[in-house]
């Protein structure tokens, strides 16, 4: 019987021939990742409880210092340092430090340490991620996370699989977030529960690796196990001269196995959000617009890449931050900030009264850099808008892709982005 | 830690989506390796369920809806809950991460629709981890849980992760020692 992606992944770290959906396997891993929050835990477990005194292999982990750094308080500072000598102590080759790395899935990715047909779990729910490099990707915790340090292996159930087939392409304006937030609507936050999301389809071929990842990286938000694309020359080309080691890339079978099918008319997809407070609760946009804010948050894993600023840029280039809101923009890491500065975005930015930070995940999950007071509306390209996700539980969190924020942010209240600039320029869109 | 085969204790009910903002906020992840300190806070950003923490009563039992504990991988969500006094969890499901989380800390989560429906708030209940079995004394009740495959079952008696990966290192060891 022919297998998915995910199960071909899974049987191989296994050592096996062939794995079921409902199967319970210890699979060997080919890579991890652990931050500021997870890494302290984890080291502790690892040592302390497990008696481990070094990792598996300290060539295949890499740590951020993303969460809550550069340190935000004290308690935060003892965080990072812990950290920081875990990675010392264990020698870990990929160890990115406050002002040379950012948000680990992004910094993961640019490095071309997660790679096709390999099994990636990172002490993060967002993992999920590096599933568009057509790789099994997962967020595990931290006493996960120790047992991969010690044995380089780690329990795995093999997940059913469901198919997202995408249909058609996507329309001017439209973004690879306005389609994962229209499908966490249809299926809900609980609609993928521990599932494999496998997206195919013609309007992924159409859309780069950065948007790809923006799709993958809320597999989580509709509770998926982890999220799956297929290799492709976009892929090739992302890892051409990024790739660290060789790699193999992963195939379903014709007669593979999905517990349901998903089918999309991708032309057919609006502009969207999803309100307060939930992310399944979509909406079109023209339903919220004219919704007023208090602020506009551009960053995180799911949306402050290169591709994803040049487009803010684009709506905010002549124009200004409405008075009574703010506008803050959070580069998802170094290299998209050392990029932004190349191509004048920073510049900008900073004309049009923005905050510009250093990379990290911040204002996201409440942290710090634009967390949210009681009352507060927020229109944020971030992932997830559960009451107190980014700060007091009732703030109102709307998330959009980043056009329609900066668009927003220069008219103080929901806009669509056509209302600011005529037409996103060439290359950009 | 091993885990009593009998519970008995006082249910706290929570709804459906329950995420793990809302079960520990991301603010107390500075006290991630406290225990005691993120108990005081667990739940906390539950709207309606401001200062929960201070009134369990050690032992209680916490029932919540579908997909308990979705949200991000934090390992804090189900230690805040044991540390705020619960004894076990028992849901409608779970959201796969907490599940993990909580099975390697070797933490009891029964999954039970039948039970998350009819167990109301204050209901007096006792939980056989062996049997499966949930008890229901205020309303004269009783709910069976789904069982766990073997692994699991393993993981949750050695008391979680930690003793089998013990158990693994020393037999690694001993096959080093072997070869050597």
């Amino acid at each position: 019987m022919g297998m998915t992606k995910t199960e071909k992944i899974l049987a191989r770290g296994a050592g096996r021939d062939s794995v079921a959906p409902g199967d319970l396997v210890l699979a060997k891993v080919d890579f991890a990742m652990g931050h500021d929050l997870t890494i302290p835990p984890a080291g502790r477990i690892m040592r302390e409880q497990m008696g481990a005194e070094k990792i598996w292999d300290p060539d295949r982990v890499a740590v951020t210092q993303d969460h809550f750094q550069p340190a935000k308080d004290a308690a935060s500072a003892t965080l990072g340092r812990l950290t920081r000598e875990f990675s010392h102590d264990m020698g870990i080759k990929w160890y990115f430090e406050v002002g040379q790395g950012g948000i680990c899935h992004t910094v993961l990715p640019e490095n071309g340490l997660v790679l096709p047909g390999e099994l990636v779990v990172g002490a993060d729910s967002h993992s999920c991620t590096y599933g568009a490099l057509n790789n099994f990707a997962t967020g595990i915790g931290s006493t996960d996370l120790a047992c991969v340090f010690a044995l380089g292996e780690l329990w795995f159930r093999v997940p059913e699989s469901l198919k997202f087939v995408y249909h058609n392409r996507l329309k001017e304006w439209v973004e690879a977030k306005d389609l994962i937030l229209y499908v966490i609507g249809q299926i809900g936050v609980d609609g993928a529960r521990s599932k494999a999301m496998e997206h195919v389809g013609e309007a992924l071929r159409h859309i780069d690796m950065e948007a790809r990842l923006t799709m993958t990286n809320m597999a989580i938000e509709a509770g998926a196990k982890n999220g799956i694309m297929e290799f492709d020359e976009v892929t090739r080309a992302y890892l051409d001269g990024r790739a660290k080691r060789a790699y193999t890339p992963v195939t379903s079978d014709p007669d593979a196995t999905y517990e349901k099918v998903f089918e999309f008319d991708a032309e057919k997809v609006e502009l969207g959000v999803a309100k307060p407070m939930s992310p399944d609760n979509y909406a079109p946009l023209s339903e919220v617009a004219g919704t007023k804010l208090d602020q506009v948050f551009i960053g995180s894993c799911t949306n402050s890449r290169i591709s994803d600023l040049r487009r803010a840029a684009a709506v905010l280039d002549g124009h200004k931050v409405a008075p009574g809101v703010r506008l803050i923009i959070t580069p998802s890491s170094h290299q998209v900030a050392i990029q932004a500065e190349k191509e004048g975005l920073i510049g900008i930015f900073l004309a049009s009264g923005a905050a510009w930070t250093t990379a990290t995940c911040g204002a996201c999950l409440g942290g710090h850099m634009g967390v949210l007071g009681e009352g507060e509306v927020c229109l944020s390209t971030t992932n997830r808008n559960f009451p107190g996700r980014m700060g007091h539980p009732k703030a109102m969190v709307y998330l959009s892709n980043p056009a329609v924020a900066a668009a927003s942010a220069v008219t103080g209240v929901i806009t669509h982005p056509g209302e600011v600039l005529k037409k996103m320029p060439a290359g950009i869109a | 830690m091993t885990v009593a085969q009998v519970v008995r204790g006082k249910s706290w009910k929570f709804g459906a989506n329950i995420d793990t903002d809302q079960i520990i906020p991301a603010k107390y992840a500075i006290y991630s390796l406290d225990e005691k300190e993120l108990g005081k806070h667990a739940m906390e950003g539950v709207p309606g369920r401001e200062g929960w923490a201070a009134q369990v009563t050690p032992g209680d039992i916490l029932v919540a809806d579908s997909n308990f504990g979705c949200g991000s991988s934090r390992e804090i969500a189900p230690i805040a809950i044991r540390g705020a006094g619960i004894s076990l969890v028992i849901a409608d499901s779970y959201a796969r991460i907490f599940f993990r989380n909580a099975i390697n800390m070797g933490y009891p989560i029964l999954q039970s629709p039948q039970a998350a429906e009819g167990i109301s708030e204050g209901d007096e209940l006792e939980v056989d981890l062996e049997e499966g079995i949930i008890r229901n004394f205020t309303k004269g009740d009783e709910y069976r849980c789904e069982a766990f495959p073997p692994f699991m079952n393993e993981l949750i008696h050695m008391g979680g992760l930690v003793p089998w990966v013990r158990k693994q290192l020393e037999q690694r060891r001993k096959a080093a020692g072997r070869t050597a």
